[in-house]
């Protein structure tokens, strides 16, 4: 057995430090790996995947040799073009790309970490001056999906591009085999060449539903119905946001095209209400719903089946994000994603974020945020990256502005062109760096549009309101632990739990393997409906990003200073020297 | 019109081998997941939830519910939506 | 924990109880800790006579029947697993024994083992260890647990409960004694205060106009995949012991290793006066790890699920302070108990309560006078509030720390 196709040598020309770590390698991470490496910055990228793409771009196995693996993509064309690119910076040894790695946590190590000071936050010291010793990561990873290797990696900047899983909703049935996440129908389907059972019904809300039902149909599955909780006509309300993406409706309206030459119904307004089965699911019971998203009591309808693939959303993947201490905020489908400012920056210096983690938005938003990101790091980072002005040595120009960041107190000049979404914390300036170039211009305005898309998404597929409505006192909430709603209610109603928190200490849910993955969203919602609305609600903090085994963890444990395994600390003055770097970035 | 997901992406895939699960002979591809692996043999279930006894198989299919825990070679809890079996693997559905 | 602890014994003893939480129950110290019930890690003295005291009341109260069924004990996973100290070297051994000695009269049951005997006890243990001692009377329950069927049971007596309401201030009369507290929805009058506030229990005091020097110790435990049993006792290094007892701001780490009825081993013990700073440190995670692997080396390849920190109300003496405040008349004090509040807390609410109701408590509670810091107080001395020790969220409020994360896992 293997975990991975190609494991890494542990001598594979890793060296002591990066200048920036991107964590995760789908199109967020792999287009900010590749604009940061043409601009002269040695890349780190840590990815549990055996190849770039996240779950996206999530591509067949090699020794599945799949001639047209673009058979069940879109965006293609975008895809083979960055990884192209990516290819030849892993090959010119400017981008490490460490696949299979499952980072648990990112450590800060400079000595400024404490009192929150450091590279971004550096005061009027502008970063040509380079007097701030700037900020150090170590990031942790475990090699293999229960791996016993680990590695660390240190860098001055990090990136986090860690993407999302599905969010589920619990329902009688729902544990039984043959019920799946629509997702995961389709990253077994991209990666393995498989799908689920012969007749897959798919369901939930979302616009993965079509391309998840779309692909299955393509892959040969009968699909008998798309169960849409949403009611399409609310995407009327927004009719300005969606003529501004005519991308976007073409690339709905393919998928549509393939439900109907495949015969799909959909049925929106519906959701599933039951799932039915002994050993496995063998029918679903859905149902229509009213105004109020209740199921419309009579209306109820059994579709036979042998798989159902499920979903209601993105949930932003944050666990390292929030041990570093980035910001948060809700979106309007009630996901929790970090806060960045128009150069993707978190409040945290030197730790930048984008792609689903940033905002729930599809793949081309993700690509756009990567690039951005990166453009914001090579103008921050001191120039020519850390070990060349260690050894002295200046840089020439890059795709971007030198201009010095903006330092913190200069909120004034925020330019209100590329300022999108909601601004970090702590009132720093969201403007980007003094003089945008051209094309970080048309990249912000492209990504203004696709927010705004994506908004739109979620203002329509929310959760639907009365899906509790559904429980039974013996449905199981948390997977995991197997608690069922009716302990989840007595912890609220009898015994003071006021929060997911102490609902989870009371009763267990969340406390299992997923650690409340798959479970959060739901106890969220329902403490809130017990407390009557006045839980007080927040991401769940999970220090470990992932499991990891105990003597990984162990290793170095009382060696003197050790940052990490395989690696030594890289003092300043003695940076060792990088490989070479492209003189002038490709664009 | 249905086909088969190897031929929409015209795969051409190294040979088949076999795994073993519970002593069971079950063919693999190369590069597949064991998940991949045990749904085309029409095993959806594979492990048994530890408070209610309830059987269980891959749920998320992308690493992050551990619903899919199986054991491969003798180490316990490797979640077979992310492990690739390799031939003569013996593969145990109940520890 | 402690809040609920006196909550029920003051309901039980006829008084208008209402509890104030800022946050949910369990929600500070109480909900990230493993729950110990221990005597074995006290030296003789008043913690201890303490300890043993409170050991009868948990017995006493696992043995409660719940109108819903089953009894607390049942309910709070109580488990008199007893626990297993272990010496690595002939010379730790030693100590150990010599320790254990001196607990036996002070009426501890402590029966010394050889290294048969620890295989016997623990089949899994490494084969190196020289011995150890084991302690039958060392027990364990799932706090959160323990805390709300406590809580329960004080409101079926008669108490109310007040969560997410954080007090703001301690009202007075003209002669200075307590009448009451004010809160961010108003005021509850009562001629009875009981700072039980844990960790946070100095903000409390400094409200009524008094000093209690009580700091946090941050600690992190470690949570394994679920496993077959594996740990049958509460294992831990004898090193232990002295990591407790130590006054050292810097960090100490030894392994406290024990299964849980639910699967999960649960590893401790660290601790550090960082204030509440709640960083993951990865240098206390790595060594906890290799502590564990090395009392228990098949833990190597045993995966970590996750990890939880909290803060443990810490005292410059490492008592808690529990009773009457003879400088504000009216407010009683039970916090300060740093990593066994847990264990303490049924004595403390006991004596409180006796305290509440005009009795005489059967038991010395001088060592743990709230007033014993005045000297450090008005020596300007002692430990600051907003100082070094304490981080920005400090806020002055009671009640548990709500943003702790994780939780005991049992």
């Amino acid at each position: 057995m293997t975990d991975v196709n190609d494991v890494n040598d542990l001598n594979d020309g890793v060296r002591d430090r990066y200048d920036l770590a991107v964590i995760g390698a789908g199109p967020a991470g792999f287009a900010a790996a590749v604009t940061a490496a043409d601009a002269g910055l040695a890349v780190v990228i840590l990815d549990a995947g055996r190849a770039a793409g996240g779950q996206f771009y999530r591509q067949p196995a090699a020794a599945l040799r799949a001639a047209r693996p673009d058979r069940l993509h879109h965006g293609w064309r975008a895809y083979t073009a960055w990884t192209g690119r990516l290819a030849a910076h892993v090959a010119a040894g400017t981008i490490n790309h460490l696949t299979d790695h499952h980072v648990w946590t990112v450590e800060r190590l400079d000595a400024d970490a404490a009192d929150g000071r450091g590279l971004a936050g550096a005061g009027s010291a502008t970063a040509e001056t380079a007097a701030s010793p700037g900020t150090l990561f170590a990031v942790h990873a475990v090699i293999g999906a229960g791996g016993a290797t680990g590695r660390a990696v240190q860098a001055s900047a990090v990136l986090l591009a860690t993407g999302a899983y599905e969010r589920q909703l619990p329902f009688p049935g729902w544990t039984l085999p043959g019920v799946v996440t629509a997702g995961g129908a389709q990253a077994q389907l991209k990666d393995s060449l498989v799908v689920p059972g012969r007749r897959v019904v798919v369901a939930g809300t979302g616009p993965l539903l079509l391309s998840v039902a779309a692909s299955l149909a393509l892959a040969g599955a009968k699909v008998p119905a798309v169960v849409e909780a949403a009611d399409p006509l609310r995407y009327a309300r927004h009719a300005k946001a969606l003529a501004l993406n005519p991308g976007k409706l073409i690339e709905g309206a393919g998928y549509a095209a393939t439900l109907v030459r495949h015969g799909i119904p959909v049925r929106p307004r519906h959701v599933v209400v039951a799932a039915h089965g002994e050993r496995r699911v063998e029918a679903v019971s859905i149902a229509r719903t009213d105004r109020a998203g209740r199921p419309v009591p009579g209306r109820e309808r059994m579709i036979t089946c042998d798989a159902l693939a499920v979903g209601y959303g993105l949930d932003a993947q944050l666990e390292i994000a929030l041990e570093l201490g980035c910001g948060t905020r809700r979106e309007p489908d009630g996901g929790w994603v970090l806060t960045v400012d128009a150069q993707q920056r978190t409040g945290v210096p030197g730790v930048w974020a984008a792609g689903e983690t940033t905002g729930v938005g599809g793949a081309q938003l993700a690509l756009i945020e990567g690039e951005l990101a990166a453009h914001s790091i090579a103008a921050t980072l001191p120039a020519g990256g850390f070990a060349v002005r260690a050894a002295g040595a200046s840089r020439p120009g890059r795709a971007m502005s030198q201009t010095a960041q903006p330092s913190a107190g200069d909120g004034g000049e925020t330019g209100s062109a590329d300022r999108v979404g909601p601004v970090a914390a702590a009132g720093r300036s969201v403007g980007s760096a003094a003089r945008p170039g051209r094309k970080v211009a048309k990249l912000v305005r492209r990504r203004a549009r696709l927010r705004a898309f994506a908004d739109v998404l979620q203002q329509v597929h929310t959760l639907p309101e009365r899906w509790s409505d559904n429980l039974r006192a013996d449905t199981a909430v948390c997977r995991c632990e197997e608690v069922p709603y009716a302990a989840v209610r007595d912890a609220v109603t009898d015994l003071g739990a006021t929060d997911s928190r102490s609902v989870k200490l009371l009763t267990r849910a969340g406390m299992g393997w997923c650690q409340g993955r798959m479970c959060g969203t739901a106890v969220q919602c329902l403490v809130g409906e017990l407390t009557g609305g006045e839980a007080k609600a927040a991401p769940a903090a999970r220090p470990l990003a992932c499991p990891v085994p105990l003597g990984v963890l162990a290793e170095g444990a009382f060696a003197p200073a050790a940052p990490a395994s395989g690696t030594s600390p890289a003092p300043a003055a003695a940076a060792p020297p990088h490989a070479e770097r492209p003189a002038d970035p490709p664009d | 019109m249905t086909g088969t997901p190897r031929d929409l992406v015209a795969a051409r895939p190294g040979p088949e081998f076999t795994v073993r699960v519970d002593g069971r002979p079950v063919p693999a591809l190369p590069g597949q997941t064991l998940a991949a692996v045990l749904w085309a043999a029409g095993i959806t279930a594979w492990r048994t939830s530890r408070v209610t006894g309830e059987p269980r198989g891959a749920f998320c299919g992308i690493g992050a519910c551990f619903d899919c825990l199986i054991t491969v070679n003798g180490v316990r809890d490797q979640r077979a939506c992310l492990v690739r079996p390799e031939p003569g693997d013996e593969v145990r559905t109940r520890d | 924990m402690v809040g609920a602890a006196c909550a029920y014994y003051a309901a039980r003893a006829g008084l208008a109880v209402t509890v104030v939480d800022r946050g949910p129950v369990a929600g500070g110290t109480t909900g990230a800790g493993e729950g110990n019930l221990l005597v074995s890690d006290k030296e003789p003295g008043p913690e201890l006579d303490l300890a043993l005291r409170s050991a009868q009341l948990w017995e006493e109260l696992a043995a409660e029947e719940l109108p819903g069924g089953g009894t607390l004990g049942q309910v709070a996973e109580y488990e008199a697993k007893g626990g297993l100290v272990v010496a690595a070297d002939p010379a730790r051994l030693a100590a150990l024994t010599a320790f254990a000695a001196g607990q036996t009269a002070a009426g501890v049951t402590a029966r010394p083992v050889d290294g048969d005997g620890l295989r016997a006890l623990e089949p899994h243990l490494a084969r190196d260890q020289a011995g150890g001692v084991y302690y039958p009377q060392d027990a364990q329950v799932q706090p959160a647990l323990a805390a709300a069927h406590l809580l329960r049971q004080a409101r079926l007596a008669g108490a109310a409960l007040r969560l997410g309401e954080n007090v703001v201030g301690i009202d007075t009369d003209k002669e200075g004694r307590v009448a009451g507290v004010r809160t961010d929805r108003g005021r509850i009058a009562a001629p009875a205060v009981i700072n039980a506030a844990g960790t946070w229990g100095g903000e409390l005091a400094a409200l009524a106009g008094v000093f209690l020097p009580v700091m946090p110790r941050r600690g992190f435990v470690l949570v394994t995949a679920p496993l077959p049993p594996l740990v049958r006792h509460k294992v831990y290094a004898a090193d232990y012991v002295a990591d407790v007892a130590s006054d050292s701001a810097d960090l100490q780490t030894s392994a406290v290793v024990e299964g849980t009825p639910s699967g999960p081993v649960l590893i401790g013990a660290s601790r550090e006066r960082v204030g509440y700073d709640r960083t993951l440190s990865v240098p206390v995670l790595r060594r906890l790890a290799a502590q564990a692997v090395a009392l228990f080396p098949r833990l190597a390849e045993v995966p970590a699920m996750r990890a939880y920190r909290g803060f443990r109300p810490y005292m410059p003496d490492h008592l808690p302070a529990i009773g009457e405040d003879p400088r504000r008349p009216g407010l009683f004090h039970a916090c300060g108990h740093e990593g066994a509040g847990i264990g303490l807390a049924p004595a403390t609410g006991f004596f409180i309560a006796q305290q509440l109701v005009g009795e005489k408590p059967d038991f010395d509670l001088a060592p743990f006078r709230p007033d014993r810091f005045e000297a450090d107080a008005a020596a300007g001395g002692g430990v600051p509030y907003g100082g070094s020790e304490t981080g920005p969220d400090i806020s002055p409020e009671i009640g548990p720390e709500s943003r702790l994360d994780g939780g005991a896992d049992r």
